[in-house]
């Protein structure tokens, strides 16, 4: 009988509607803040818009082979261009510095939210951040001026000995300066801080009752990490390793002067050579206008590739418990 | 009703594993005691409530590398804190016999809770927190610098205000939580689930969704999973902090009951605001009190019986009646 009262039709009764009425202030604030955020997303429209106009001829003359060719060759009839070699060596390079720069950041993200007295954790705080706005020029000029040579009798030393596992291995007579490898590395130094803050701020919002909890079992500080705050964490983890990733993919400058940027699908990670999109688009910028055309659609091609990771990472990040007050 | 209850008429059915209420419904006949048998409220008799809960038909489960298990005599002598610079609490001197439960009462900001938190260390995980005196466990010094912190907890277990389970982990992982955290092991783990839960009065509630998770709980049966953590890796004394303040009184009643089963077990000391809950759990006694910007200070400590109807202090007199605080 209850039933019955609860449902629309047995019952004339309907619920008022409420109408409040905004003050003017209130009104012009909305629509401020509504077209400040529509401007935002018809600007990331736009630039995808653009690109894909640009890109057309590239796009028509090749059709899909722009898909599936490595080389870039524009002195033949016709030129054969294709964005499959610069992506190998994008994606390479990411998964380096990501590789490197994951563990470095939660482990110093957890350094300063876990460990650190909170006199240096505001210190801490601030110097990772301000590593972020290092332009990556200076990282890109320390990485070709003094890391490359540094690094490469490591690369030597590592193709010596574990050369018979694939990507470890190198042609004869290779140099092992100007690599993917470190390349890689100094990515992975400019994707640090990102990953670092978002994780920390992830860590940060770990129920203190948990973690005091576990502590109260007689547990360590380790034991209380790796079952509370780490479980708690995964998706900001996870969501801010994507973030950088989608950093990574985009880096420019640094790679630009660290590769030698000749487009090839290799995966000899140790050795002169490599190529990025971002990295290719800056060196051949200027050209002629098929060049240039082509150049667009390598970028729209990157441009999707990280829009849809950042988005991805965003999900990540938000659906997961520790990430709902996060922003990305 | 009680013929069918009692340990025998279980153990004259199969094996010693099966829990009782299966075994009794197909053999009552009659619908009244199946009824009876099934009480969400408190049971005023707390006798009735354990026959229900525990009865003693197997073996304790014995831990490997935990502490010696039983309850244990927790002295403070002279138990001084700061929190800065600032003394919050000054020359406490309370024993807390073992095997008893003692309550700690007084109005909000008189130093019960920072007092308990410095019974297991966890006072100084609070930055800029401070402590002199000596907290004595079975006459061993707890802040001795030989011992390490985390031993002391795993002697010394705590149940906070608010229920804290592990929310990603089923119910069965997070009686069990404490196993790992502590690096103490158990041959019998389905054993020791089942004896933790029988002891915190949760395990009938449970024990046909031991893998659900333990967050999806209501409040009270999270702060008895809470419980049953703690007593999992069988500590000798357990601390209670306000357990049953986020509590509606039926799951407070639940509580009391474990409480009142647990006291053989372990020694417990326990924080509340609630008078007429010191006055039905607690064996002992003691008020403190913080004057105006005066650390708090223990008035007067003793027998819960004599404290409640012939204190010396008038000031706990007022303060047992309501009068103030």
């Amino acid at each position: 009988m209850s039933t019955d009262v609860l449902t629309p039709a047995a019952s004339d009764r309907q619920p008022r509607r409420i109408k409040s009425v905004s003050s003017r202030v209130d009104r012009w604030f909305d629509r401020i803040t509504l077209s400040s955020g529509l401007f935002v997303l018809v600007l990331l429209i736009l630039v995808g818009v653009f690109l894909l106009q640009r890109s057309r001829m590239a796009l028509s003359e090749s059709g899909l082979s722009f898909f599936t060719r490595e080389g870039w060759r524009t002195d033949v009839r016709p030129p054969e261009i294709g964005v499959l070699g610069l992506l190998t060596g994008t994606v390479i390079v990411a998964t380096i510095a990501v590789t490197f720069a994951v563990p470095l950041g939660v482990l110093s993200a957890l350094f300063i939210t876990e460990y650190t007295s909170a006199r240096f954790r505001g210190y801490l705080t601030s110097m990772v951040d301000l590593l972020a706005a290092i332009p990556s020029l200076i990282f890109g000029l320390w990485g070709f001026l003094y890391l490359s040579p540094q690094m490469a009798p490591l690369s030597e030393w590592i193709a010596h000995n574990f050369g018979w596992i694939p990507i470890f291995s190198v042609d004869k007579g290779a140099r092992y300066t100007s690599s993917m490898f470190i390349a890689g590395t100094v990515v992975a130094l400019m994707v640090v801080p990102i990953i670092a803050s978002v994780v920390r701020e992830v860590f940060a919002q770990t129920p203190p009752g948990e973690k005091e909890a576990a502590l109260a079992l007689g547990s360590t500080r380790w034991g209380m990490i790796k079952t509370v705050v780490l479980p708690f964490g995964k998706g900001g983890i996870i969501g801010g390793s994507m973030l950088g990733l989608g950093r990574a993919l985009g880096e420019t400058i640094a790679v630009a002067l660290l590769l030698p940027q000749v487009p090839e699908i290799t995966a000899k990670i140790l050795q002169t050579g490599g190529a990025t999109v971002s990295g290719f688009i800056v060196l051949r910028a200027g050209a002629d206008a098929f060049t240039t055309s082509g150049l667009m659609a390598a970028g729209l091609v990157l441009f999707l590739i990280t829009l849809g990771t950042n988005m991805i990472a965003s999900v990540v990040v938000s659906r997961s418990r520790s990430g709902a007050g996060v922003d990305l | 009703m009680t013929q069918a209850l009692t340990p025998d008429g279980v153990m004259n059915g199969n094996e010693p594993p099966v829990v009782e209420p299966v075994v009794v419904e197909p053999v009552v006949v009659a619908e009244q005691p199946a009824a009876i048998a099934e009480p969400t409220e408190p049971t005023v008799q707390v006798g009735a409530a354990a026959v229900t809960e525990a009865p003693p038909t197997r073996e304790p489960v014995r831990l490997i590398g935990g502490p010696p298990p039983g309850p244990a005599t927790l002295v403070a002598d002279d138990a001084c804190a700061w929190f800065g610079t600032r003394l919050v609490l000054e020359g406490v001197d309370l024993v807390m016999p073992a095997g008893m439960v003692t309550a700690l009462i007084g109005p909000s900001g008189c130093g019960k809770s920072t007092f308990l938190r410095m019974l297991n260390r966890m006072h100084e995980l609070v930055p800029s927190a401070a402590f002199a005196g000596h907290i004595r466990l079975d006459g061993d010094d707890i802040y001795d610098a030989k011992i390490r912190a985390q031993d002391v907890r795993k002697r010394i277990g705590m149940v906070f205000q608010k229920p804290n389970p592990f929310p990603a982990m089923s119910i069965r992982e997070n009686v069990l939580a404490g196993l790992k955290l502590a690096r103490v092991k158990c041959s019998d783990k389905d054993g020791l689930v089942e004896q933790s839960l029988i002891r915190a009065g949760l395990w009938r509630e449970v024990k046909d969704r031991l893998s659900s998770p333990g967050g999806a709980l209501s409040g009270g049966q999270q702060q008895r999973l809470c419980i049953a953590r703690s007593l999992a890796v069988q500590p000798n004394v357990l601390l209670m902090d306000e357990p049953c303040s986020a509590l509606d009184p039926t799951s407070t009643g639940r509580v009391e009951e474990t409480i009142a089963e647990l006291r053989d077990q372990v020694t417990i000391v326990i924080v509340t605001h609630n008078m007429q809950q010191a006055q039905r759990v607690s064996d002992f006694c003691a008020f403190f009190l913080a004057g105006e910007n005066e650390p708090g200070r223990v008035v007067e400590q003793g027998p819960t019986e004599v404290m409640f109807s012939s204190p010396v202090d008038p000031r706990t007199l007022a303060y047992v009646q309501g009068r103030f605080g």
